[in-house]
């Protein structure tokens, strides 16, 4: 298609939607600090980047009345973590928060700081930024220096006016020393940041600006953003994926049923279905009522059988790490518990499928989307559209909360491919069993433990097997469309065994962790769920940590204490303990003959880093196998909490969803596909299972800021796992605890 | 089905649409109408997140065809504080319903996705029920899913709202 019919479709389409098109403006998109636009300031020019990160400009811009601009490299997802990054940069440049913008994520804007993962935004992004802002400072107050002839040292400054320490009317604005010029200097990184007994704004609980606006329908989402002449597309897939390997195949199409429905299209590239429509219901009805039949080989074991296959499965096999001689210290050993757990795929299932925007023409393009890696994602698209990555512009918007790799990149490409198939721009909203079906699930998992003790109660051996598969790396979409076959992640490790989870708390002379890589290409797509693998190794170790405690007759509380020596490992410990009011002198559970037995259980857990711990209470209906978790107590320790009020809202939704993961999330699937495609085949905790939580953030001003997004689930997993043991006298292997599995394991116990 | 013209009434306002008349409501509201209040999240009505009052009672516009709501009168959250404001005989709109502040008070939204939903049903029941019990809100509430797991403030909202 000429430039000339391309213009002649974009209007035919305009005209059919009758729907005016919203220009928009990323720009505008309110952030959680402080309901301000960085628009009205002025962005930079874009060019396609990543910007140099040595620059200070690539990080702040200061406006002619002072205020600043924040340029960072993470998404907001939803959690807040944009405002602690203003609030980090505020302190450092002396501006108050009502003076502090921030620029959207977008390649042509933006540095590149590797992706928002692992909850790192704040352990990364702050240095980087406290760094680019106390660069800045010192070079305005160089020159208020000069301006006010006066030395540094006498400098003051409050809300970007710098005054001379007893002569309060000598005194010059950032806005005035900049004079409207960019900084053009490198961070040397040598200027020093503040004290923590100087912190103003960094460690103080700060609301979030942008609530008032997603609660009263003001705030946009990527699912609200429209591109002028685009036309509405779905993608076309079997209902669930099958193995990784097979991906999905046409055997043939009948587009007749189509005809009746104005504008609509079918583009396809080799397995890759997708359909186009001036209006958005005509999106949906023609990939309804589109038929393609598609290869459907018995791919898959069955959720049934999955975990005997998995452990039966031919596997490469590595010891992660390893110190002393387990095994025979365990053997010489006074007391040894073994444990097994079985975990179950499971979905990130965002509360809104992913959306993604694409115009891509003439050998440029800009691709708007919720990846959580702007950069990656405009590698991804270019390879597969067969375009350089300096000629695309993705930008982030924000869709609902992701919690790690759902289908965000997926769409972002599914789009771009769309948009280059019809040469026009593209909104592409995926179904809810396209997300559900068609996510890159967190793994199942096959855990041993084996753990040893003296007759003291200190932990002398310990060794753990594990059985799980890598993430995939390569999107549906690229898959489908055959530009590269089905792989996973380069095994680096990162799916290997976590040896902060898996007795990493503990003082143990003799350890060893054991991976078994399973061959992931036959299983189902696999991607980083929130805390990755981390409740299932959680819910394996920690029971076993448990067992032995209670068969040592010593509080498991007690145990714990007694086994660590690292003082945060312990302060989080102690501050779990403390806010459930744990009593090392009550009477278990199960001691009660009652039909409804109260269970109460600690755990302890993280991620990458940080300190995690938790208390769970529950009651469990004896004959009919129902659990209700009753209360969640979570600690995390994640270092200098920038700010309180968000870390707290993000153990608090923790400890929910991690409630919801344990009783209730599991992905279904038969030999052919996955079956959970929606919120009744993968049902997620509602309000009137929720349980209260308690959330305690331990503030350490002195310690590096680490991860606060994820770090208590694998604690909160433990802890209800041990609960259930308390009320039962049932050590469980395999969770969700659905009533039917609970009564199975009653049964059998 | 063809296209046909449709006068629906919204936030108090008469809006004329031409659309088949098995087009889910949802898709009127959020592209015609360009509201961002009722919102797309599953089309199954299992979620909330397209939640509008429809002559003073939730309903699930994704599920909701257009040729089902003529002449009532459809509330999005755009329309909500208004429409408290005329429930309760109120001379002026206020920014927010009740509700909306106390969940901007609790800092209770996450991604804030549900919130469409939330606050049109915890809308509706405080409406029919302006005092209501810890039970009477789970009960009414439990249609509406939150992925954030942020219903422990989202209950605090709205048992806040309830006592004011």
């Amino acid at each position: 298609m000429n430039r000339h019919g391309t213009t002649l479709a974009r209007r035919e389409f305009l005209a059919g939607s009758g729907a005016l098109v919203v220009g928009f403006s990323l720009a505008g998109c309110v952030s959680p600090g402080g309901g301000q636009k960085a628009a009205a300031k002025g962005l930079r020019a874009p060019t396609p980047g990543p910007p140099d990160a040595k620059q200070v400009d690539t990080w702040l811009a200061i406006h002619p009345d002072s205020t600043a601009t924040l340029y960072t490299g993470f998404a907001e997802l939803g959690q807040g973590n944009t405002l602690a990054l203003m609030q980090v940069a505020a302190e450092e440049l002396d501006l108050d928060m009502d003076q502090i913008f921030t620029a959207p994520l977008d390649t042509d804007i933006s540095p590149n700081q590797g992706g928002t993962y692992s909850s790192a935004s704040v352990q990364r992004g702050r240095p980087a930024i406290a760094a680019a802002a106390a660069e800045a400072r010192a070079a305005l107050l160089g020159r208020a220096a000069v301006e006010l002839k006066a030395p540094v040292e006498r400098l003051t400054v409050s809300r970007g006016i710098v005054s001379v320490s007893g002569a309060p009317r000598k005194s010059v604005a950032y806005g005035e020393l900049l004079g409207g010029e960019t900084f053009n200097l490198e961070i040397t990184g040598k200027v020093p940041l503040k004290a923590a007994s100087a912190y103003r704004l960094v460690g103080k609980r700060t609301v979030r600006g942008d609530l008032a606006g997603k609660v009263s329908a003001r705030h946009t989402y990527i699912q609200h953003l429209r591109l002028p002449g685009m036309v509405h597309a779905r993608i076309v897939r079997p209902r669930g994926q099958g193995n990784h390997a097979s991906g999905a195949r046409v055997i043939s199409i009948d587009d007749s049923a189509l005809a009746e429905i104005p504008g609509a299209r079918v583009l396809r590239k080799g397995d890759f279905i997708g359909v186009v429509a001036p209006r958005e219901w005509d999106a949906v009805r023609a990939a309804q009522v589109l038929k393609v039949e598609w290869e459907s080989p018995e791919t898959l074991p069955g959720v049934g059988d999955l975990h005997a296959h998995m452990r039966s499965a031919k596997t490469i096999d590595n010891v992660s790490l390893e110190r002393g001689d387990a095994r025979v210290a365990s053997d010489a050993s006074a007391t040894t518990v073994v444990q097994r757990g079985f975990g179950p795929y499971q979905a990130h299932a965002p509360f809104a499928p992913n959306c993604a925007l694409a115009d891509i023409h003439a050998g440029t393009g800009l691709v708007i989307c919720s990846s959580q890696d702007v950069y990656t994602a405009r590698r991804s698209i270019g390879a597969l559209l067969g375009m350089a990555p300096e000629k695309l512009r993705v930008q982030y918007a924000e869709g609902s909360g992701t919690y790690g790799h759902s289908c965000y990149d997926d769409a972002a490409q599914a789009a771009a491919l769309l948009s280059q198939l019809v040469d026009a721009p593209v909104r592409l909203q995926f179904m809810r069993w396209d997300e559900h079906g068609w996510d890159t699930y967190g793994p199942a998992h096959v855990g041993e433990a084996r753990v040893s003790a003296d007759a003291q109660g200190h932990i002398v051996a310990y060794e753990y097997h594990g059985w799980q598969h890598n993430w995939s790396n390569v999107e549906t979409t690229t898959q489908l469309a055959g530009a590269a076959p089905a792989a996973e992640w380069p095994p680096v490790g990162v799916q290997g065994v976590n040896p902060s989870v898996c007795g990493g708390m503990y003082n143990i002379a003799n350890l060893k962790l054991v991976n078994h890589r399973l061959p992931g290409l036959e299983y189902l797509r696999a991607g980083w769920l929130r805390s990755p693998l981390d409740l299932s190794f959680a819910f394996v170790s920690e029971q076993a940590i448990d067992q032995l405690a209670l068969k040592m007759q010593i509080d498991p509380l007690e145990f714990r204490r007694r086994n660590i020596t690292d003082q945060r490992w312990l302060g989080v410990l102690e501050a779990a303990a403390t806010a459930a009011s744990w009593d090392s002198s009550r009477a278990p559970g199960h001691k009660s003959g009652a039909r409804i037995r109260q269970g109460r259980g600690i755990g302890l857990g993280t991620h990458l880093v940080s300190y995690g711990a938790a208390v769970a209470d529950l009651e469990v209906d004896m004959q009919s196998g129902a659990v209700r978790i009753v209360h969640l107590f979570g600690a995390l320790d994640a270092g200098l909490v920038v700010n309180p009020l968000i870390v707290e809202r993000q153990i608090e939704g923790q400890l929910v969803q991690t409630a919801s993961r344990m009783l209730l999330e599991e992905i279904q699937f038969d030999r052919k596909r996955v079956t959970s495609l929606d919120w009744q085949g993968y049902p997620i905790l509602r309000f009137q299972d929720c349980p209260a939580v308690t959330a305690v953030a331990v503030q350490r001003l002195e310690e590096r800021s680490t991860g606060a997004g994820e770090e208590t689930m694998a604690a909160a997993a433990a802890a209800i796992a041990n609960a259930f043991f308390d009320a039962t006298g049932v050590r469980l292997e395999r969770y969700p605890l659905t009533a039917n599995r609970v009564r199975e394991a009653l049964r059998g116990a | 089905m063809p296209p046909t013209r449709w006068s629906l009434k919204v936030n108090g306002q008469q809006h004329d649409v031409e659309a088949a008349g098995d087009t889910p409501l949802l898709y009127i509201l959020q592209n015609d109408l360009q509201l961002k209040g009722p919102r797309f999240g599953c089309g199954l009505a299992q979620c909330g997140s397209c939640s509008v009052l429809l002559d003073d009672r939730e309903v699930r516009a994704c599920i909701t065809p257009v040729n089902a709501v003529a002449g009532k009168a459809i509330t999005t959250l755009e329309g909500i504080p208004a429409w408290y404001a005329k429930r309760k005989g109120l001379r002026r709109t206020p920014d927010m319903h009740p509700v909306q502040q106390a969940l901007v008070d609790e800092q209770a939204p996450q991604c804030g996705y549900c919130m469409n939903g939330m606050v049109v049903k915890a809308a509706e029941l405080l409406d029919a029920k302006p005092d209501p019990s810890e039970a009477e809100i789970r009960a009414a509430m439990n249609g509406h899913l939150c992925r954030c797991g942020t219903y422990p403030s989202i209950l605090r909202a709205i048992r806040k709202s309830g006592h004011s």
